[in-house]
């Protein structure tokens, strides 16, 4: 049993700096919650005070049911992958692993018996006898990995774990940490996972639950379909998806009775049920947000009542399976997704006709920038 | 078409292109082997510029004394051991072996003390927070600056008042307490460049402040380790005012101080006798340099963590 409770943690650096200003998070047993943020946002600071790396300035930090401020870090239960591995040069991968469990004086063969499972879990079994040095950054990781597995924690901690290796040992590191956490739920053990990453997709596609931060602060924390669906503020609508969700500066008028958003000389309907949840903002600036797969052709969506709009084509990507057409209307550049079989080749300079799926919208208030069309 | 004519003309550019890079490439190496031509030459002529003295001193130990006046080349005209020989009974009661043994009665200890000092000193500055360390720092500095001369008398006074006069303990015992500033400060310097990580790591693993040091830092600490040993061994093995301050008898005198005294022990002084103990004096320290060495390379390559 390892739930992970923060309650209102600080952290002030010694010069000064406040890094984390009293966050709550529950991380519940055997989840995989993921932390993300761009640089600097504090993911690290959280996590090494979950570790116990860094001392709390305020507030309480609980695992497993047990208050751990003053507790050090090898009593706590849990076991960190660094970024940059962190592997003792000095030693074999094998005394790597087998390191911490002398310190918990585990009888010999019990290190020896963990180590090898752990080993074979990992598939560097051969690698036992090398030294870091003679590794490469995968295997090094994945012997990093392995000393945490040994210790059998309660509680993993990954700080960016992948990021020192190429994009495609990435995928196969992400999918075998993800395997690694189903097993260990398997075999009864199940493991709660605290994994901080920069990266969007390795969130989107690792954690139960994501913690999306900025500047010390939690944005929001929900399944990875709920952040891109409903982002509670215009930051995390921003963050999470790639491309970006669009966002630009508008006005919520009242026309003829139905709500619309207006940008520049650009009107967009809202449907009955956005609208509804916005009304008390007639009148006001605001924030317009869509995705770009909610920005359509004309071609596929031709009999729509009304919201197209013509924009001018100002850069075309080709994805192969589908395309990211960014066009202008007034000044706002927009970004569009669009599947190629379905439509006209495109060029550049050219007027099209899109049109915006107002049921997919979102709306932000202009000051506080939380989202009001939920 | 016109994609055909393209590719036709890529082509062209390219084996230009590569027929210019080799070009290049051969004109580079003749220009590299004329210049490291050059670079050797001159280093082989410095490099015996500076040996000269050492291979005449290895040459003169061989001959007679009389010869060591009357010619100039470093060869002997035959090898004459005596001096050898002579040398070591030396004009005082005691053989050069007790001198010998004398001198690594300081050095030996001397070594590891401030190994094990410097080190751990150095740890606690690189790695701790406490009150005062920016003043501590300061100090340690400051004293890297002072002149050792302004502090002979004061430290004279206090060991007379220890009644340590006449023993090592004024070599040795400093030693203990990383007095030599400049070692602390190279393994800080050295100790900051570590990765932070591993101590972490350890810490995680169940380490404690000392077996941290003990388990993860000194292994990668080796080869600072090893310079200053190597450092402190050359110095004290050479030191000659410490020993003769604090030393006055005889049979305790290190091997600087002998060699002095084969000097002046009478007014014709048998130079060849001294110049073969100076030939014996520096063994030791040609040893262990050497000996050293391969760890000192070997130690820097190991600190790799990234791919
Ligand atoms: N030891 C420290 N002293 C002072 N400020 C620090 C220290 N470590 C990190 N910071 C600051 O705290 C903020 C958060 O850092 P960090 O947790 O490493 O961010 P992230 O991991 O999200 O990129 C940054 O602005 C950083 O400059
Ligand atoms: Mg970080």
């Amino acid at each position: 049993m390892a739930e992970v409770i923060l309650k209102k943690v600080e952290k002030e650096y010694p010069n000064g700096f406040k890094a984390v200003h009293g966050i709550d998070l529950q991380i519940k047993d055997g989840e995989f919650m993921v932390f993300v943020g761009p640089s600097g946002c504090s993911k690290s600071t959280t996590l090494r005070m979950i570790a116990g790396l860094e001392d709390i300035t305020g507030g309480e930090i609980w695992i497993g049911n047990k208050c751990v401020n003053e507790v050090p870090p090898k009593d706590r239960g849990i076991a960190m992958v660094f970024q940059n591995y962190a592997l003792y040069p000095h030693m074999t991968a094998y005394e790597n692993m087998a390191f911490g469990l002398k310190f918990q004086k585990t009888p010999k063969d019990e290190i020896e018996r963990r180590v090898t499972e752990a080993a074979d879990k990992l598939e560097i079994t051969d690698l036992l006898k090398r030294k870091p040095k003679e590794m490469s950054g995968g295997q090094r990781q994945r012997v990093a990995v392995g000393r945490a597995i040994v210790r059998k924690p309660e509680v993993f901690l990954f700080d960016e774990p992948l990021s020192n290796l190429d994009a495609k040992l990435r995928v196969s590191m992400r999918v075998r940490i993800n395997q690694l956490h189903r097993q260990l739920k398997e075999e009864g053990q199940p493991a709660t996972m605290i994994y901080v990453t920069h990266d969007q997709v390795e969130a989107m596609t690792m954690g139960d639950r994501i913690c999306v931060m900025k500047l010390g602060e939690i944005m929001q924390v929900d399944t990875p379909l709920n952040l891109y669906n409903k982002p509670a503020n215009r930051f995390v609508a921003g963050f999470i998806g790639a491309p970006a969700m669009n966002i630009v500066k508008g006005e919520l008028i009242k026309k003829e009775g139905r709500l619309a958003v207006k940008i520049d000389a650009l009107e967009l309907e809202l449907p009955q049920e956005k609208a509804k949840k916005v009304e008390a903002y007639v009148g006001k600036n605001i924030w317009f947000g869509i995705r770009p797969e909610h920005i359509k052709s004309h071609e596929t969506h031709s009999n729509e009542a009304s919201n197209y709009a013509s924009g001018n084509i100002s850069i075309i990507e080709q994805m192969g399976n589908e395309e990211f057409v960014y066009f202008d209307i007034q000044g706002n550049q927009y970004i569009s997704r669009l599947n190629p079989d379905r439509i006209k080749k495109l060029n550049l300079s050219e007027d099209y006709s899109f049109w915006f799926d107002m049921n997919k919208c979102h709306i932000f208030d202009f000051d506080t920038e939380e989202n009001i069309s939920l | 078409m016109k994609a055909k004519q393209e590719s036709q003309i890529n082509h062209q550019e390219v084996n230009d292109l590569l027929e210019n890079d080799m070009l290049l490439r051969k004109r580079r190496i003749r220009r590299g082997k004329i210049n490291s031509a050059v670079r050797y030459a001159i280093l082989i002529a410095v490099g015996i510029l500076m040996l000269y003295p050492l291979v005449w001193l290895i040459g003169a130990s061989f001959k007679t004394n009389a010869e060591i006046f009357t010619s100039i080349g470093f060869m002997p005209k035959e090898f004459d051991f005596s001096g050898y020989i002579r040398g070591w009974k030396t004009s005082t009661e005691y053989t050069f072996a007790t001198y010998f043994a004398n001198t690594f009665k300081i050095v030996i200890p001397k070594v590891i003390l401030t190994v094990i000092s410097t080190t751990v000193t150095a740890y606690g500055f690189a790695r701790f927070k406490f009150k005062g360390k920016k003043l501590l720092f300061s100090i340690l500095i400051a004293t890297l600056l002072l002149p050792n001369v302004v502090l002979r008398i004061p430290q004279y006074l206090m060991y007379r008042e220890f009644n340590w006069l006449d023993s090592y303990k004024p070599l040795v015992v400093p030693a203990a307490f990383a007095v030599d500033a400049f070692f602390v400060f190279m393994m800080i310097q050295f100790m900051k460049g570590l990765p932070k990580d591993l101590e972490e790591a350890a810490v995680i693993d169940g380490c404690n402040s000392f077996q941290v040091l003990w388990y993860i830092l000194i292994p990668m600490l080796k080869p600072a380790m090893i310079s200053v040993a190597l450092f402190q061994f050359m110095w004290t093995m050479n030191d000659f005012l410490g020993p003769l301050i604090y030393i006055s008898s005889v049979k305790k005198y290190p091997v600087s101080i002998a060699l002095k005294m084969s000097m002046d022990a009478s007014t014709l002084v048998q130079w060849n006798q001294t110049l073969a103990m100076s030939v014996i004096v520096l063994i030791p320290s040609l040893v262990v340099f050497f000996i050293a060495q391969k760890h000192f390379v070997d130690g820097i390559s190991t600190t790799g963590m990234k791919g």
